[in-house]
């Protein structure tokens, strides 16, 4: 095999973005690789999904989350912020009117709040809120 | 965590055919995150709920899987669509295996 320039030069922008690939896992959070882990790497779109948190919340331990997205069949929540990321996932069945819930959540620091929706074509939809915390709500 | 658990769950008693209702759902349970330390530095074991679903007639309305960061005492708020008079079962599961549930008659006028 002769290597010419053009062959050389092509083989090292080949490594350069491989390396460059493998290197990005490392400063990719614990929410976007469980984000990613439930979309397949699938693109999210905004979309018809809204979520309902408040701005501040004084107390970690109890803040009031309402996500809403019509069409979805399934609806998960993220905490970008806390130890682990994952906060719930309401898959919603033929009797569910209106593809929405609330609950209370555990905050830690102040940070992202993530809902993505499952739209029933397959497709994902992403909202996000920050809310700010006062008092951590992870004990210790 | 088997003592203690009363779980309280709003259901209107009547509504119209195909009308949509808001339930309201609540289970005193302390959710140990499997975060925290005890005095002596040790963590204190995980013990959640782990999934709860709400049923109506044996169609399924909501399946929500729980995770340690959901509050003490969780919470839910959802809608339903009521077609005919029946029953709502509300099912939760523990960490520990235990299974609590209670369900609620309502009558189609």
């Amino acid at each position: 095999m002769d290597l010419t320039r053009r062959k050389v030069l092509a083989i090292g922008s080949g490594t350069l973005a491989f390396a460059s690939l493998t290197g990005l896992p490392a400063y990719a959070s614990l929410a976007d690789e469980a984000i990613s882990a439930l979309t397949g790497g699938a693109n999210i779109g905004d979309g018809v999904i809204s979520l309902t948190a408040p701005e501040i919340a004084e107390n970690g331990n109890t803040v009031p989350i309402g996500v809403d997205a019509p069409g979805a069949t399934q609806i998960t929540l993220f905490a970008d912020g806390n130890p682990v990321p994952n906060v719930a996932t309401f898959n919603f069945g033929p009797l569910s009117a209106s593809r929405s819930a609330s609950t209370r959540i555990r905050l830690a620091p102040t940070q992202n709040v993530i809902a993505v929706a499952k739209m029933e074509d397959g497709s994902f939809q992403m909202a996000k809120a920050e809310v700010k915390v006062t008092i951590g709500g992870c004990g210790g | 965590m088997a003592s203690g658990v009363k779980p309280r769950v709003k259901v209107p008693k009547t509504a119209a055919a195909g009308e949509t209702i808001t339930i309201k759902t609540l289970i005193s349970h302390k959710m140990e995150s499997g975060q925290r330390k005890d005095d002596d530095g040790n963590i204190i074991p995980r013990s959640i709920i782990n999934r709860f679903t709400a049923d109506f007639n044996g169609q399924n309305v909501i399946d929500v899987t729980l995770e340690p960061a959901i509050s003490t005492n969780p919470f839910f708020e959802f809608e339903a669509v009521v077609p005919e008079s029946g029953e709502f079962t509300f099912t939760w599961y523990d960490d520990d295996g235990d299974v609590y549930d209670t369900s609620k008659k309502i009558t189609v006028s």
